[in-house]
């Protein structure tokens, strides 16, 4: 076996957070390797944007460590990139999706742009990879929901981090559109060996492509892979009380169980 | 064509020194609040920017009554007003709502104090006119070196903040994960907003400021779909009815047998909005065009 640490791209360790008296997260602990689909998977309010947030940084943990590429987080996550929940884009803003995606680039510099030939053949490149080529001059405030996700992945992309961060991508897009996403993100993390966390309150949509998952319940995780996560022992002791899996035609359904304490 | 060229303009416009201040002041004015505005808008800040022109107008007319010139005031009390503001309200988008209309309330009432002050222990007149409506005919020569100077400061801050301030509007938090410091890029475009709207006193009045904060880069926003080409447009505009209005105000003298100017501030607003409808009509007609695909 090849020593884990070694692949590992985001190492999180009995990350513990408290907001205003109440515990958030409770020695959160797993790694996700390069390449690697993981689906962070739990209830709203289970604290999976918390965690997303102490990952980039923007969080202080009350306890516990994150490092990135075996080096405790700084400041500025370059190696991280970050497609946040509800983008709310305006159709009034004079920004095309080719635009939004060059600030990918520099959007974090400062000073006037100079904007050198390798910048805007990067930003086709981007568009190209994440098939957003069709709207690149439209405004992204008059895109949809799915073509909007695809700029903001590209966004993200384009300064080639080694992990990229999703929160509830899935949220707002119909099925289809989501499962065009989703297929597109398991394609960049095999081919440019990204290490791809993306966090959703519902897992179905993720099973073909998960490598590995981050279950969230009550501010406590348990990660590996379905197989291994995604059983009634698991969620149940997560959970607190009696928690069934169901499979119904290959897909999963978590019911809260009979009642009785565990 | 003589009949037509002295009808458009009136005899003297040209040779008038209080026009050429206008023009020059106008113009420095219409840019850098096109600039700012754009900004404003797609922040949707143009609330945050009519309170400041409140504000604006307290600090004018507190700066008449105790006899400076009224820029400092527009200026200096704008400053401040918009740190208050950033600092007691950014955190929530509702909080910010609520705090920009408390600082407005406040700011107009102080106005109403100080612009009675004025009118009662000065011999000053036109004051409410002026603070509130402005009064571009009568800027001293000497006061452009100060408007562009500060006219430069502020596009000077927006030009170094530009991306990251532009990349916060979009999304703070796509900003704050990539390491730009959110508070401070938006403080510093609060700062530049207090000058250009101080500035835009100046030409069009507190109150009216922001009708030439907004409604230039509003139409522009209709037109293109790029930043740099909204900001450009929005300057044209600006400029072109900051000018125009000055060109009417300056005919309207001999309009009627009083021989009454009528105030710039109306004839530039007016121009902005017939400009800003305009823009709508030509975005409906270019969506009904752009459908059949």
């Amino acid at each position: 076996m090849t020593d884990i640490a070694e692949h590992a791209i985001l190492n999180v360790d009995q990350v513990s957070v408290a907001l205003s008296g109440r515990q958030i997260l409770d020695q959160v602990s797993f790694t996700v390797g390069a390449g690697q689909f993981t689906g962070l998977i739990g209830p709203n309010g289970a604290g999976k944007t918390t965690l997303l947030r102490v990952i980039l940084g923007l969080q202080r943990p009350s306890a516990g460590s994150v490092s990135v590429l075996g080096k405790p987080l700084s400041g500025r996550q370059q190696a991280v990139g970050y497609v946040p929940q509800k983008v709310q884009l305006d159709p009034d803003m004079p920004v095309r999706a080719r635009d939004l995606v060059a600030l990918g680039i520099d959007g974090n510099r400062y000073g006037l742009r100079l904007r050198p030939a390798w910048r805007s053949e990067a930003v086709r490149e981007m568009l190209h990879a994440v098939d957003a080529d069709r709207f690149a001059d439209a405004r992204v405030g008059d895109l949809s929901g799915g073509e909007q996700q695809r700029v903001l992945i590209a966004h993200a992309l384009i300064s080639r981090p080694r992990l990229l961060l999703l929160d509830e991508p899935l949220a707002n897009l119909d099925l289809r559109s989501g499962q065009e996403i989703v297929s597109l993100l398991a394609r960049i993390a095999r081919e440019q060996q990204i290490a791809v966390l993306l966090s959703a309150h519902e897992m179905n949509p993720l099973l073909p492509v998960m490598d590995r998952v981050v279950y969230l319940a009550a501010g406590r995780a348990a990660s590996g892979t379905t197989a291994e996560v995604i059983t009634s022992p698991v969620l149940s002791s997560l959970y607190g009380y009696q928690v069934d899996v169901l499979h119904v035609h290959g897909r999963v359904l978590v019911v809260a169980g009979a009642g009785e304490q565990v | 064509m003589h009949a037509l060229y002295t009808a458009i303009f009136e005899p003297g416009f040209f040779a008038s020194p209080q026009v050429h201040v206008a023009v020059s002041i106008g113009a420095v004015v219409a840019v850098v609040s096109a600039v700012t505005g754009v900004f404003t808008v797609m922040r949707g800040q143009s609330f945050a920017g009519h309170a400041l022109g409140d504000v604006s107008a307290a600090g004018g007319s507190g700066a008449l009554l105790i006899g400076l010139s009224p820029l400092a005031g527009f200026v200096g009390l704008g400053v401040i007003g918009s740190a208050v503001m950033d600092l007691i309200g950014v955190q929530r988008l509702r909080g910010r709502d609520l705090a920009t209309g408390i600082v407005l309330g406040a700011a107009i009432g102080l106005s109403a104090l100080f612009i009675h002050l004025t009118s009662i222990s000065s011999s000053i007149t036109g004051v409410t006119q002026q603070i509130l409506f402005g009064s571009i005919f009568a800027v001293t020569p000497g006061t452009l070196p100060v408007v562009t100077a500060l006219g430069v400061i502020a596009l000077a801050v927006l030009g170094t903040v530009g991306r990251p301030l532009l990349l916060s509007t979009v999304s703070p938090d796509i900003a704050a994960a990539r390491g730009v410091p959110v508070r401070v890029v938006g403080l510093l475009y609060m700062l530049a907003l207090a000058v250009s709207v101080g500035l835009s006193s100046l030409v069009v009045g507190a109150i009216l400021s922001t009708a030439l904060l907004i409604g230039p880069p509003a139409a522009a926003l209709r037109l293109t779909r790029r930043m740099a080409w909204a900001q450009l447009t929005a300057c044209l505009i600006g400029v072109l009815a900051t000018w125009l209005g000055v060109l009417l105000a300056y005919d309207s003298y001999y309009w009627g047998a009083s021989h009454e100017s009528l105030p710039v501030s109306f004839f530039v607003v007016a121009i902005i909005f017939v400009g800003y409808l305009a823009s709508g009509l030509r975005v409906a007609r270019g969506r009904r065009c752009s459908r059949p695909s």
